[in-house]
């Protein structure tokens, strides 16, 4: 299988500029400016199938295409490498193994769009992260391929890092914004949604990191090469990070549709000790738990929505028969409680009433009625908010309640979880 | 302009409106907390959440602009099931502290409670503790975080209105508070505004306190007399308790909306400025250390004018009338000083320190009427002329409606003119230091006691209706000097001020076809 995104990971000093020059670097870059318009460009990215990698699949040439030209203010490009989903870890290897390929894309992106400007918003936890994307701009700078007038061109670009302080709402797209401006990272009332009014009141395309290192590739080898790797609609491969009770965890490329099963016994082989899956988690913590006999489904954005959970973030969470569901549950709506914003009631309320309710089912100390209750107050976040934080906290949590009910009545009925 | 069915109801309104504002015009009420018509819309509190048809999701009713041809339904079986639930999340870590909380009576979380709640409670866990209850966090305004239900309406105040931005929201999740930053405390011109603008009991207001639980209030819509703004105020009061306020009627001023005049707001100056009503008042009239009659008072004043008829001494009159007094008093004043007696020397310009003033809603001179005085009065004596000559002991009768003179040009000036004019008149409402002077003190009725007009600093006429009756013996301006004009055998003929507004649209061209029903109460301007 041909790799994309990784095909430079694990190789010595893969983040510097001379060993990405060996591998055609820049060519895609060079390729787009020189050679073609920026409509041909967004119109390549378009028939690919590419797909934002960050969460939402949203096609990512139509979110281009989606900026009003004719609107005379600075249009800016941020790249979403907040990656704030618990179970995701891939945007972390390509700002260190290949910091290059992000930057040539950003290069591309921003000539699609005519931006001049391209912030990175990254995790504050990933020191190593900016280390290694600050060094590779500095070095695309001295090389000539940011600045002004790249490839001879009279194109500009300026490329810029931003830490973030530690808030998973900021990985929401315009939380991230509000943040980049300097506020609090609360998300926006859309729309107008980013294109048309996005950082700094300018039209914004907002991407994450794994989708614009896609971008290179497909310039240089065609859309529909790229179209023929993934499946109907999911171009390309995509980057599974796989944790929890497997053999090998890790970051696995693989194409869009590959099975779920495939991805759990094979590439990350399988669970320990010869245990039984009990749950997996197929696309970090906001997607709907799944049961074992639903890990045949192929891991693209429609498949899994099409059985009720979502591809999100590709972050696996593999659940062995030695998981205490309810505990499982309580952590996952901790990280929610934690995590709410608070800036619109439903979720900021509800958020920790579902975490406190749930730990007082863990905890033995819940009647019936809190665990009746439960699913009721999780749905009544979900549809009601601000942004979609409170629907992944009713997706979520909602799911535990609802495929492994009997251990939350164990819990309640003073048993010891069956293990 | 798109065309918007809300509940059956049609409504034709400008591009870009939203629905509660369409709603709103068509009297529909969809509830609110965040949401408030002056501020930038916050949409976090989601309970104004309709039903749009062809739409999937619920909508906010407050940022969602309607389209033509749009059906909004405000109170299907899923919009009232989404309040229901936001009430449910809003209360969850709300104290319910209602039976010694301020704002009770007048809480938007009792009211939809009762409207839309109803619920019983699923609620079995610990509330979520929060750091300041019963805070000061000013002069005028205590802070209670956990009846905060973080709509931000008060951020957005100081952010957009006062322009002070003292106020924000710490922390995050279920543990966010309001607070003000550190190191701030909220005491801008405008502080008490975010008690009014607070849907419930995070922010309420020391003057008020504990004072007088609301649904004792009676409402009596008025202007306030602080300053020319003239802005438009309700004044609230109680007579049923008055052994719980040592007789005090006036418990609290608010702001009342008159979108061209103040908006919803008040400054603080204003709003504070009401405890004159009730305290330290004239009560009686008083002939130098006597409390006499009414009749004796009016006998006295009398006398001294026929004197000076007699004598064709009446430009030995002097008169210095205030721009607090109603256009409706300055009219009878006029009248009864320039016409049926001739010759007095009348001014209502006596100096006046200016006060504080800044570009929003406090202006330097404080006085309501001034705009009314010059037009009605034609005032063409001097004030500084008229003092000057009863100190030279041409004057023998000065009469002083309110000046407090003493504090104007000191106590040896007042005293002199007092030795030297033969009749010192104060007509005025609370006790100063001129009233020891004055040789006859008569008690006048305060604005809240007065039906009538004032004319703003935009030329703007307002109506004030009385809240309830003058305080003991003290009478209406216009009244008093009526009872004098009859007296000397020339008597109006006004049975009320509404009488006396209808002659003043006859007599002065800037309030021709001006009624009392025309000005209402949203005021009009003068003519030019």
């Amino acid at each position: 299988m041909e790799k994309i995104v990784t095909r430079h990971f694990g190789q010595e000093n893969s983040h510097h500029l001379i060993n990405y020059l060996k591998d055609n670097g820049y060519q895609a870059a060079r390729k787009a400016i020189t050679q073609m318009t920026p409509a041909q460009v967004i119109d390549e990215v378009k028939k690919s199938n590419l797909r934002g990698l960050g969460g939402a699949g949203f096609p990512t040439g139509t979110k281009w295409s989606f900026i009003p030209q004719a609107n005379p203010k600075p249009k800016y490009l941020v790249i979403n490498g907040d990656e704030g989903e618990p179970g995701t870890f891939k945007d972390k290897y390509i700002f260190e193994q290949d910091p290059h390929a992000l930057l040539e894309g950003i290069i591309v992106t921003c000539y699609a769009i005519n931006s001049h400007k391209a912030y990175v918003y990254i995790r504050g936890e990933y020191i190593k992260s900016m280390e290694n994307l600050q060094g590779a701009i500095d070095e695309a700078y001295r090389a000539g391929f940011l600045g002004k007038g790249i490839f001879g061109t009279g194109f500009d670009i300026e490329v810029v890092i931003h830490p973030g302080a530690g808030a998973y709402i900021c990985g929401e797209e315009t939380a991230l914004l509000e943040s980049l401006e300097g506020k609090k990272g609360f998300p926006r009332l859309k729309p107008p949604f980013p294109a048309v009014v996005g950082l700094f009141g300018c039209p914004t395309v907002i991407n994450n990191v794994e989708t614009i290192s896609c971008v290179p590739p497909i310039i240089n080898k065609g859309a529909e090469w790229f179209a023929k790797l993934g499946c109907e609609k999911n171009g390309g491969n995509r980057l599974f990070c796989v944790s929890g009770h497997v053999n090998k965890p890790g970051v696995y490329e693989l194409p869009n549709g590959t099975t779920l099963r495939e991805i759990i016994y094979e590439h990350a082989g399988g669970i320990p000790n010869g245990r039984k899956l009990k749950a997996v988690i197929p696309g970090g913590i906001s997607a709907p738990i799944l049961t074992p006999d639903q890990i045949d489904v192929k891991m693209d954005f429609d498949s899994l929505k099409a059985i009720g959970s979502m591809a999100g973030s590709g972050g696996i969470i593999v659940m062995d028969d030695t998981t205490d569901m309810v505990w499982a549950a309580m952590v996952a709506a901790r990280f929610f409680a934690h995590e709410s914003c608070g800036q619109c009631s439903p979720c900021r309320e509800g958020s920790g009433w579902v975490y406190r309710n749930v730990k007082r089912i863990y905890e033995g100390l819940a009647k019936d009625h809190d665990l009746n209750n439960l699913p009721g107050i999780v749905n009544n976040i979900g549809g009601n908010t601000i942004c979609a934080f409170g629907d992944a906290v009713s997706m979520s949590v909602g799911s535990y309640v609802a495929k492994f009910r009997s251990e939350f009545e164990a819990k309640i009925k003073g048993h010891v979880c069956q293990t | 302009m798109p065309n918007v069915s809300i509940d059956g109801k049609q409504i034709e309104v400008p591009a870009g409106t939203t629905i509660i504002q369409a709603a709103d015009k068509l009297g529909i009420n969809i509830p609110r907390y965040c949401y408030h018509p002056a501020l930038p819309v916050s949409g976090n509190c989601r309970i104004c959440m309709v039903e749009v048809e062809k739409q999937p999701k619920l909508q906010i009713a407050c940022y969602t602009p309607v389209a033509d041809g749009m059906v909004v339904k405000t109170g299907s079986p899923k919009v009232l099931e989404v309040r229901k639930t936001v009430l449910e999340f809003l209360l969850v870590n709300h104290p319910v502290d209602c039976p010694v909380c301020d704002q009770a009576g007048e809480c938007k979380l009792q009211d939809y409670y009762m409207e839309h709640g109803q619920y019983d409670s699923r609620l079995s866990n610990v509330k979520v503790k929060k750091d300041k209850k019963a805070f000061s966090i000013g002069s005028t305004v205590m802070l209670d975080q956990e009846r905060c239900i973080l709509c931000t309406r008060c951020v957005r105040f100081a952010d957009n209105i006062s322009k002070t931005s003292e106020f924000g929201v710490f922390n995050r999740g279920d543990h966010s508070q309001l607070d003000v930053y550190p190191g701030k405390q909220l005491d801008n011109n405008y502080s008490g505004n975010v008690v009014d603008i607070c849907p419930v009991g995070a922010l309420t207001d020391k003057d008020f306190r504990f004072k007088c639980r609301v649904w004792y209030l009676s409402q009596t819509k008025s202007v306030c007399p602080g300053c020319s703004m003239g802005c438009n105020i309700t004044v609230e009061w109680d007579k049923m308790r008055p052994h719980q306020h040592k007789k005090a009627r006036v418990m609290r001023l608010k702001p009342r909306h008159n979108p061209e005049v103040n908006d919803y707001w008040i400054c603080d100056k204003g709003r504070y400025n009401y405890h004159f009503i009730d305290d330290n008042r004239i009560q009686h009239p008083q002939f130098k250390d006597e409390i006499i009659s009414w009749d004796k008072a009016v006998d006295t004043i009398v006398t001294a004018l026929q004197q000076a008829q007699n004598t064709n001494s009446t430009n030995r009159i002097g008169v210095l009338v205030s721009a607090q007094l109603t256009n409706e008093d300055l009219f009878v004043i006029r009248k009864f000083f320039k016409e049926t007696l001739r010759g007095a020397q009348v001014d209502f310009k006596a100096a006046q320190k200016s006060g504080d003033s800044d570009d929003f809603l406090m202006k330097a001179d404080k006085n309501p009427n001034t705009a009314g005085a010059v037009k009605i009065l034609q005032a063409d004596g001097d004030a500084e002329q008229i003092l000057q000559k009863a100190k030279q002991g041409e004057i023998d009768l000065l009469y002083v409606f309110g000046h407090d003179l003493v504090k104007l040009y000191g106590k040896e000036a007042v005293s002199q003119i007092a030795q030297k004019v033969k009749l010192l008149v104060y007509q005025g409402s609370n006790v100063n230091e001129t009233c020891s002077y004055a040789h006859l003190n008569l008690p006048s009725s305060v604005y809240a006691e007065k039906e009538g007009t004032f004319t703003n600093c935009q030329q703007k006429v307002q109506r004030i209706w009385p809240a309830f009756l003058p305080l003991a013996e003290s009478k209406g301006d216009w009244e008093i000097i009526s009872l004098i004009s009859t007296k000397l055998g020339a008597p109006f003929a006004y049975k009320n001020s509404q009488e006396i507004f209808k002659d003043i649209a006859v007599a002065i061209p800037a309030f021709s076809e001006m009624t009392y029903e025309k000005i209402a109460d949203q005021g009009m301007i003068l003519k030019a």
